[in-house]
């Protein structure tokens, strides 16, 4: 018996009414604005491809692009790296243990954005300064006082927030392996290095497509803990994307040329997953 | 061959302690110092304090007006999750249950308005909501369930379509309309789905800054997140307080994932593979 066609429009207009004065009509504004000389009030000038043009040439805002794009790949990968290394140690038979190290690595993820922000900001300031001065090594010396250690302070404080929600994806797919297939190769002779390489790695394809896909979309999107690490100093020199737009539409006052940021910025983000989703599944495909 | 299982699993038992160890210094480090004086965190910035006080926590619980960011907290987060889990079960509900191009069209714009990041639409954003009057907390839990309705839906959806329509033709026999269905015997049988769909969009909330920071402006109305740039002044900075004060931050999201960890953690895992 099918739904009567009024009910079924009752049942989803409160989340269809919302979607449109959430998301549909700003974004259909948002790409006028783009257009525009818009100063939060009024638009007070139809200025054509202006604020785009403008964009391109922007260094500082290229800079952000470019910023974003780096602590994301090395994110990435490290993430990536860790979580499935965690996953792996994790999903052997270590008993109790087990439950035990997943509460820890999974912990940080809780944390919010801006939380996680300072409390690396003192490590990075302070916790780094007590090693630097317990060991001497200049390794530990200035940390966020320059633009690479600003990037790295970034990175690492990623790779502690998202490892051990990558890890927990990874179990999914690792606990799913069926026994049978692992304990065959097993008898057949193959140590655990084959085994990962030969019948666990391959089998993890779809996993892959999904963990690089929410790494990589969670880290271009960062806000939080670039603005609590850093604020994007020294000299916007750690200024991510989503900041500089931040930035320009709220202390420079000039929205329309922010929004034509934040068009560009979500064009870049959707074109470089895609062509991630695109690579990944080929490689599910072959395998 | 058994003796070597023993040396493996040592070996991985003694590894995953040394990354836990290195995992949860951090959070060592910001606890261990939030217990010394403002004096002591500059000599001793490693060692375990001298003499712990708890003086910090009782300025910084103060200064950050903890109960009341709490509450404010506490308002956002559990309206916004309520208002979605009945909004989106309903959506994905009327969409099961009445398959055919109108609802695959209808799933498919849901899908496609995931693709757009917050930033496109932040500055609009503001001024539609801004025009109607609705830069207040009513405003921000509607953009959340607007925010949030997509993904929410594909959960419930997912669900739903493993649920029979005998269930609900045997009840509609019995004389029950849609609504009665959909609230007595449908929902209570989405309850795994409910918890997951709650479990993503409460840690979001929680812990949100950005959309807040825009829409929030009176002091008295700030959450935990808007309420911690008071320790990070443009030139000040008292450590002290500020460390205490991520403790505090922090403690109640540690405190219920003690409790509920197992459905966190599922609910994330969930969430994400789906």
């Amino acid at each position: 018996m099918k739904m009567k066609r009024l009910t079924y429009w009752a049942f989803l207009a409160p989340c269809m009414l919302a979607l449109l004065i959430v998301i549909i009509i700003p974004f259909a504004l948002g790409i006028y604005y783009s257009f525009t000389k818009y100063n939060g009030f009024q638009v007070t000038a139809f200025v054509g491809l202006d604020n785009y043009v403008k964009a391109f040439l922007d260094e500082r805002f290229l800079r952000s692009l470019w910023f974003t794009s780096a602590v994301s790949f090395v994110s990435v990968i490290g993430i990536n790296l860790i979580g499935l290394g965690l996953a792996l140690l994790v999903t052997q038979s270590i008993g109790k243990f087990s439950t035990l190290f997943r509460t820890v690595f999974f912990m940080p993820n809780l944390i919010g954005g801006i939380i996680l922000g300072f409390i690396w900001q003192f490590i990075f300031l302070k916790g780094f300064e007590g090693l630097f001065e317990l060991t001497g090594l200049s390794l530990f010396n200035g940390w966020l006082s320059t633009p690479e250690t600003g990037f790295w302070g970034l990175v690492i404080l990623l790779l502690w927030q998202m490892s051990g929600y990558i890890m927990i994806i990874y179990i999914s797919f690792l606990v799913n392996i069926p026994r049978e297939v692992v304990e065959a190769s097993i008898i057949d002779g193959a140590n655990a290095w084959q085994t990962f390489w030969r019948i666990k790695f391959p089998l993890l394809a779809p996993v892959f497509t999904i963990s690089l896909f929410l790494s990589l979309s969670n880290t271009f999107k960062v806000y939080d803990q670039n603005m609590a690490l850093t604020k994007g100093g020294p000299f916007h020199s750690t200024e991510m994307a989503t900041m500089n737009i931040y930035n320009t539409a709220f202390q420079v006052n000039d929205m329309g040329y922010a929004q034509a940021k934040a068009i560009i910025f979500m064009f870049i983000i959707t074109v470089i997953t895609l062509i991630q989703l695109y690579l990944t599944r080929k490689r599910e495909i072959d395998l | 061959m058994r003796n070597n299982k023993r040396i493996s699993r040592t070996v991985f038992i003694l590894l995953g302690t040394v990354l836990s160890l290195l995992w949860l210094y951090p959070l060592y480090l910001i606890v261990t110092n939030s217990l010394k004086t403002k004096a002591e965190i500059f000599t001793n910035k490693l060692g375990l304090p001298t003499s712990p006080t708890l003086a910090n926590y009782k300025d910084a619980f103060l200064a950050m007006d903890f109960y009341r960011s709490f509450v404010n907290s506490f308002i956002i987060t559990f309206f916004s999750v309520v208002i979605i889990c009945i909004c989106t079960s309903m959506a994905a509900y009327a969409l099961s249950r009445r398959p055919g191009k109108l609802s695959s069209f209808i799933y498919f714009g849901f899908a496609l308005l995931m693709l757009v990041p917050f930033q496109a639409i932040m500055i609009p954003l503001v001024s539609v909501f801004g025009s109607i009057d609705m830069l207040n907390r009513i405003g921000l839990i509607i953009m959340y369930l607007g925010l949030a309705s997509s993904m929410s839906i594909f959960l419930y959806y997912g669900t739903l379509r493993g649920l029979p329509q005998e269930l609900d033709e045997a009840s509609l026999i019995d004389g029950s309309n849609r609504f009665q269905i959909y609230l007595y015997i449908i929902f209570p049988l989405l309850k795994p789905t409910t918890i997951t769909v709650v479990v993503i969009n409460a840690l979001w909330f929680w812990n949100d800054y950005l959309l807040p920071s825009i829409v929030i402006n009176k002091d008295g109305l700030y959450t935990i997140p808007l309420k911690m740039f008071y320790f990070f002044g443009e030139y000040t900075k008292q450590w002290h307080l500020a460390l205490a004060g991520l403790v505090i931050a922090i403690l109640p999201v540690i405190i219920v994932y003690m409790f509920l960890q197992k459905h966190i953690v599922q609910g994330i895992s969930e969430g994400a593979v789906k």
